[in-house]
């Protein structure tokens, strides 16, 4: 049975955690409304940039030529798996929601005999993946120190994987990372990134008329093909920066009342024990004078 | 009649609203989109967006940008986007200077890659003022 002096260090070190997870959560609450505008602020470009690129494949479909970022390379033994996780822990369980789902299809591309490389982008991805898929991992990203995500760090990204892939590394590229869909749920998400995945569904309607293209579409292909890989590992990663936040703070909510709990039951603990103690001194002393 | 036109960066939408034309500076020449222009796809370099309104115009330098242009108005894609407006000529010098000493100071290739294509971004803004 613990001493009155135990339970009483117990509770103040139970508050004192409870002190930094709150402050954890007001912190996450905050950043969070910042990432969540920055993920709304970027979604027109990405819209446009899908409407654009299913116009165009639209146009290139069935014609020869067609870039092989499109096409993709004809093959797919070789997968590059971008896993994109966050910098930081505590966030419940955000970073490893998105592993399992890498490792799940990392694991059935090796049972399908494949050969599978992996490139993480934040520390906690690698950290988890280094030890059972470490042989696979080639390159590792991480974004220590960058307060918020801007589209030059997406571009550095997405060079390294274009660099990858024209130097014949790899033929299927696919990004992971957690789709924001409010504060309580974030939805781990793989997205193809080459060859593209593209909607053709979104053609916008001309009325019969045709796009006039300058210089041709098949070079405008060429250059809009790399940039929407940059604005969708961009997307990726602001969409994360969301989650994340959103994770955190509702980790932090829970370890907060979970921590509020604890202290009740504890001071209960405590008072029950320091009256039980009151009144064994009393009746030590009763049952003294009595005695005389 | 008025055109749609929209100007948006990966960051954010910066224009959205009704114009009278856009001037573009299309990779194979300058172009000016005037309201039911016919669809245009055309890729753009790195100049100066000229865009007329009712009440002035404004000039956006604009890089890594594409121009898409249908039924529904005007889009510009860019990856980087810059009022004029916003830009300082001295200051500029002074950053051009930096970038020229850091290209003459690189020690390896990947230095002096991202050193020459910082000056050049400098470069074409100091000719788009």
């Amino acid at each position: 049975m613990p001493s009155l002096k135990d339970l009483r260090n117990r509770i103040a070190s139970v508050k004192a955690t409870r002190k930094i997870t709150k402050a954890m959560q007001m912190v996450a609450a905050a950043k969070l409304r910042r990432a969540q505008e920055a993920a709304v602020a970027a979604r027109p470009y990405a819209e446009r940039m899908a409407t654009v690129l299913s116009n165009l494949a639209s146009a290139m479909e069935g014609k020869p030529g067609a870039p092989v970022l499109l096409s993709g390379t004809g093959k797919d033994d070789v997968h590059l798996l971008v896993v994109a996780t966050a910098e930081r822990g505590l966030c419940g369980g955000f970073n490893t929601s998105i592993v399992k789902l890498a490792r799940e299809h990392a694991d059935r591309l090796i049972a399908q005999g494949k050969t599978v490389k992996i490139l993480t982008v934040g520390k906690k991805g690698n950290d988890a993946l280094k030890r059972l898929y470490g042989k696979y991992i080639i390159e590792a990203v991480d974004f220590r120190g960058i307060k918020a995500v801007e589209f030059g760090h997406a571009g550095g990204v997405a060079q390294k994987i274009l660099a990858l892939f024209e130097a014949g590394q790899f033929d299927v590229c696919t990004l992971f990372f957690s789709e924001f869909k409010s504060v309580i749920s974030q939805k781990p998400t793989a997205l193809r990134l080459i060859p593209a995945s593209i909607d053709t569904s979104k053609v916008p309607d001309l009325g019969g008329a045709v796009y006039e293209a300058e210089p041709e579409e098949s070079e405008i292909l060429g250059d809009l093909l790399p940039r929407n890989i940059a604005v969708q590992v961009f997307r990726g990663m602001l969409e994360n920066a969301a989650s994340e936040q959103g994770a955190r703070m509702s980790a932090m909510d829970n370890a907060t009342r979970n921590a509020g709990d604890m202290i009740n039951k504890l001071t209960i603990r405590y008072n029950r024990q320091r009256q039980a103690q009151i009144t064994k001194e009393l009746i030590e002393i009763i049952s003294g004078a009595e005695a005389l | 009649m008025a055109l749609h036109f929209e100007l948006v960066s990966p960051s954010r939408l910066l224009f959205s609203g009704e114009v009278a034309s856009v001037q573009l500076p299309g990779s194979e020449g300058e172009m000016t989109i005037l309201p039911g222009h016919a669809p245009v796809l055309s890729t753009l370099k790195p100049g100066v967006v000229t865009v007329q309104k009712s009440d002035g115009a404004d000039k956006i330098f604009v890089r890594g940008g594409f121009a898409e242009v249908n039924a529904s108005g005007l889009t510009v894609l860019a990856e980087t986007a810059i009022p004029l407006a916003d830009l300082d000529a001295s200051a500029l010098a002074r950053q051009i200077k930096n970038a020229e000493e850091d290209v003459a100071d690189a020690t390896d290739d990947e230095k002096k890659r991202k050193a020459l294509e910082a000056l050049d971004h400098l470069k074409a803004l100091q000719g788009a003022i």
